[in-house]
């Protein structure tokens, strides 16, 4: 047991250097970025400002979990619980831990998640962002452990729960452990829910497959961004099954919403607003 | 002995094979008087799950599976046991049902993963599995889930979330089939038997992570060889396990499925604030 100690002691600290030494910047380094809808061409600042929304089509851009949390949460009121767990890659999975080293460098943060306590339009909430740049948001170990203490941190201070999904969905890497997360967090969300707590889940591009599966879909309230990709199993995966083209639109947000499955689809210029009132309705049901 | 040596690739070939004890199979050997229960009560019938009631022991128990069938025309009937939203409503509801009459609730876990279709994503194959995972974990009754064959995806777990997860020796569970697991990682789907070694789903790798609470024995050549053999050391182990929930209170075997899942993987993660530099 001692010898797997230092094993993986020394794996946190060949993380840890690989991570000082690409030094994170965060956001996706490119200083113009195109429109993949209708190929305008943008510059990051001006982009930035418009919160990653082309002007010409609306299509949403994806954003780091730090974006995201700059854009909902009001100023200077977040305080983080991650940073501190890193995966011990489990099944021992080639390449596993330079890949994690990688994406620790390039966004500055531990895994595809972080978690803390802020504001929104002044109301006060758990929440919770998966980080798409970081693996694709893949939801291993740290992502599971990290969305259920977060879940724990609200039931014992009785606050709501925002969970933001961006996610490909499990971590191949992490193999069964990763597996395990979606009853870990199922089961956390349950709990939560039948103490009473609001959950309040946001479907960002793209929310698939284990991470759809499990927390994702929970939500009391679950709402969407227009274009995002959510489902269980990938298009590609789809169509190689049934042998046919899947028509347009498919497992977009818009046709969840068509289907039932999701309350809302928000422009993330509407977000803060319409979350902010979600919350406000959430705590004052006495009049 | 000889099933020792098997490769995962191997493991995976032998509780792939049409030859093992089925779901059904199990049912009708260790259950007297099984009647199945059929339909989600909001629309359809999806028989790639089975579901009923039966004795055991002299005890009323709900019983839940994935249904492959033997012949072609069975698996067309049964979908190959990969269910669609329907069948993990259907689980949901017996589940459910279950707990209201404390009935303990044993599941039977072979697919390939849940159906990757066009309609059972507009059916909502992700928050059927959802809620079927979420609700399982807090039933106010015991339940133990045996994988017996393959055990793919969270279509595979979404009826497997068990207080006592047991595994038959040459069974397999993973994150998803062998195939897609290759076709992510490595864009080859044909390198899937590199891919069975790289995932550790074997009874064996899992019982040692402590993902799995239990393995039973299978002789050379696996359980295909000696169906009653299997059937009599499940119906061993089924016994001792109920045993063990007898004394827990309803809400105590809730909380101890939830400590289960919450504490599996604690062991495996590095927190830098416990661990201190060099």
């Amino acid at each position: 047991m001692s010898k797997l100690f230092d094993d993986r002691r020394k794996q946190l600290f060949t993380l840890k250097k690989m991570r000082e030494n690409l030094n994170g910047k965060g956001d996706v380094p490119e200083t113009t970025y195109t429109c993949p809808i209708c190929n305008k061409e943008h510059e990051k600042s001006k982009l930035s400002l418009n919160l990653y929304v082309c002007e010409a089509c609306g299509h949403h851009f994806p954003i780091s979990a730090r974006t995201r949390i700059n854009q909902l949460v009001d100023r200077k009121t977040f305080r983080e619980h991650t940073g501190k767990l890193n995966s011990s890659d489990p099944i021992s999975f080639p390449g596993y831990l330079n890949k994690l080293g990688e994406n620790q460098g390039k966004t500055g943060n531990t895994d595809a998640i972080v978690t803390g306590v802020g504001n929104i339009e002044g109301n006060k909430v758990e929440i919770i962002v998966l980080d798409p740049t970081f693996m694709m948001g893949s939801m291993g170990s740290v992502v599971g452990e990290e969305f259920t203490r977060a879940v724990e941190h609200a039931m014992k201070h009785k606050l709501p729960v925002l969970c933001i999904s961006a996610s490909g969905g499990a971590r191949m890497q992490e193999g069964m452990f990763s597996l395990m997360q979606m009853a870990k967090t199922s089961a956390a969300v349950e709990k939560f829910s039948q103490m009473g707590g609001f959950y309040l889940s946001l479907l960002t591009h793209p929310t698939m497959g284990g991470v759809s599966a499990s927390f994702a879909m929970l939500g009391d309230i679950i709402l969407a961004e227009p274009g995002a990709l959510i489902g269980f199993a990938g298009p590609r995966v789809i169509e190689q099954t049934i042998h046919q083209k899947l028509p347009k639109g498919f497992q977009r947000a818009e046709f969840q919403e068509e289907h039932g499955f999701v309350d809302s689809v928000v422009t993330r210029k509407s977000l803060k607003k319409t979350i902010g009132m979600l919350l406000l309705m959430h705590t004052n049901t006495k009049g | 002995m000889m099933s020792k040596k098997l490769t995962a690739y191997q493991k995976v070939m032998l509780a792939r094979d049409t030859k093992r004890p089925k779901t059904e199979d199990f049912i009708q050997a260790l259950f007297d008087d099984f009647i199945e229960l059929k339909g989600d009560r909001l629309g359809k019938e999806d028989s790639g799950i089975l579901g009923g009631i039966g004795w055991f022991h002299g005890r009323a128990v709900t019983v839940i599976g994935h249904r492959k069938g033997r012949t072609m025309e069975e698996n067309v009937k049964y979908n190959f046991g990969m269910p669609e939203p329907e069948g993990y409503r259907k689980a949901l509801r017996l589940m459910e049902q279950a707990e209201k009459f404390g009935r303990p609730v044993i599941t039977f876990i072979d697919t390939p993963g849940a159906y990757p279709g066009l309609e059972a994503e507009e059916h909502g194959q992700s928050i059927a599995i959802a809620t079927s995972i979420a609700r399982m974990s807090s039933l106010r009754v015991p339940v133990i889930a045996i994988i017996t064959g393959e055990g793919n995806s969270g279509g595979a777990l979404a009826i497997a979330v068990a207080n006592s997860v047991i595994m038959y020796e040459n069974a397999v569970y993973s994150i998803l089939s062998p195939e897609g697991f290759a076709s992510i990682l490595y864009k080859d789907a044909s390198q899937s038997a590199n891919a069975c070694e790289a995932m550790k789903m074997t009874a064996k790798d899992l019982y040692d992570f402590g993902i799995i609470d239990k393995i039973i024995k299978e002789p050379a050549g696996g359980m295909q060889e000696d169906w009653a053999g299997a059937f009599k050391d499940l119906d061993k182990v089924l016994t001792k396990e109920l045993r063990k929930y007898d004394s827990l209170s309803d809400i105590a075997l809730a909380e101890h499925r939830y400590q289960k899942f919450r504490r599996i993987d604690e062991n495996y993660l590095l927190d830098e604030r416990k661990m201190g530099d060099r």
